[in-house]
């Protein structure tokens, strides 16, 4: 029983979250949400993965003929992937109008509110 | 950045490390033969001669969580849409044709109906084959933006007049809806998958209602992603501030 590719999955969390803490330009911090969800990638996919198993799509494999990994956290990880995308573009929107507002992206140099 | 910020995280992170190792070894082993879940969800795939299991539990089995994450999406682009508005002080300048390198106008003038035409046919066979509504309609909508690499702005939106894929969008989020709707209609439950014939295995009109809500996604990522790729590049290209008012 081997857990690597459990802990891969933990690293990339932990990565993206020390690049997010120091992260000293917001384009930047968005790049390591995005590490942070890639890590839950690798650990739902991971968690499904079957010893010699292949794709759970039977349009050119005859049922029972193989095993298959489990289409479900296939179908989570699609979703979050979608998940991902969105959020990352609206938080890119929200920069380019923090940039255009206080003309900066460091997000240590914003500290006032303004209208 | 402080001692004590960088001390603060070193603290957390290593806590954080900790559990997270301990929580990956108790996990069921990496490779393991035993999955419930999956073996459940494939059956219910082969009963309703679905061939992209994937696909049956995005549009079958958990066509309602798909449905969550639809509005996500269309929340997302209307908050994008939203906060990259043209604002009071900025206006819009034409952006000047420039000339495009004749290898890249080639290749991306070639590539676009091949790229095009490969996500209608990923959407297309999304209950079929490994992929679908979500991965077609990206490939699809980013085909038209080869235009833009291969010739200029102007070109781009010309093929891509903005009204039409943002009501697209939202006719694509509707008749999702309406597809639910129509299994409370027939006496079902809310987009329960049982209102169509499941038809022949292994051909594009099986799986009864996955292929129509597929095509719902589909339509909806692809006009999504049009709308989203054009609000940021007309902040890139087109809008610019008015002269006079300095960056705070």
């Amino acid at each position: 029983m081997h857990v690597l590719p459990y802990l891969v999955g933990a690293y990339l969390f932990l990565t993206g979250c020390y690049g997010l803490a120091t992260s000293r330009n917001l384009i930047h911090a968005v790049g390591c949400l995005a590490v942070c969800q890639s890590a839950t990638y690798v650990l739902l996919l991971a968690v499904g993965y079957r010893d010699g198993a292949t794709a759970p799509v039977f349009s050119d494999l005859k049922p029972g003929s193989r095993p298959v990994v489990d289409p479900v956290v296939q179908a989570l990880t699609l979703t979050d992937i979608v998940v991902g995308a969105t959020v990352t573009a609206l938080l890119l929107a929200l920069v380019l109008q923090i940039a255009k507002r206080h003309g900066t992206v460091d997000p240590d140099e914003l500290r006032e509110l303004r209208g | 950045m402080s001692r004590l910020r960088l001390w603060l995280l070193a603290v957390g992170g290593a806590g954080l490390a900790a559990l997270l190792a301990a929580a990956c070894l108790e996990l069921p082993g990496f490779g393991g033969s035993r999955h419930p879940y999956g073996d459940r969800a494939v059956h219910a795939s082969l009963s309703r001669h679905t061939a992209n299991t994937i696909a049956s539990v995005n549009f079958d089995q958990r066509a309602y969580d798909t449905l969550g994450e639809m509005s996500i999406l269309f929340a997302a682009v209307l908050g994008c849409v939203v906060l990259l508005r043209e604002a009071r002080d900025e206006h819009r300048a034409r952006p000047e044709p420039t000339d495009v390198a004749r290898p890249v106008r080639r290749y991306a003038l070639l590539v676009l109906p091949v790229a095009l035409v490969t996500g209608l046919y990923v959407i297309a066979h999304g209950q079929l084959s490994p992929g679908g509504g979500f991965q077609g309609g990206v490939v699809a909508a980013t085909a038209l933006h080869l235009l833009y690499l291969g010739a200029d702005y102007h070109a781009l939106e010309r093929v891509r007049p903005l009204g039409v894929y943002e009501t697209t969008d939202a006719l694509a989020v509707s008749s999702y809806l309406a597809l639910g709707a129509a299994g409370v209609l027939a006496g079902t439950a809310f987009l329960a998958n049982t209102l169509l014939p499941y038809g022949t295995f292994n051909t594009l009109s099986s799986g009864g209602a996955v292929p129509l809500l597929n095509a719902a996604v589909g339509m909806e990522v692809a006009s999504a992603v049009v709308v989203l790729l054009a609000h940021f590049l007309d902040q890139a290209v087109e809008i610019e501030e008015e002269p006079g008012r300095g960056t705070p």
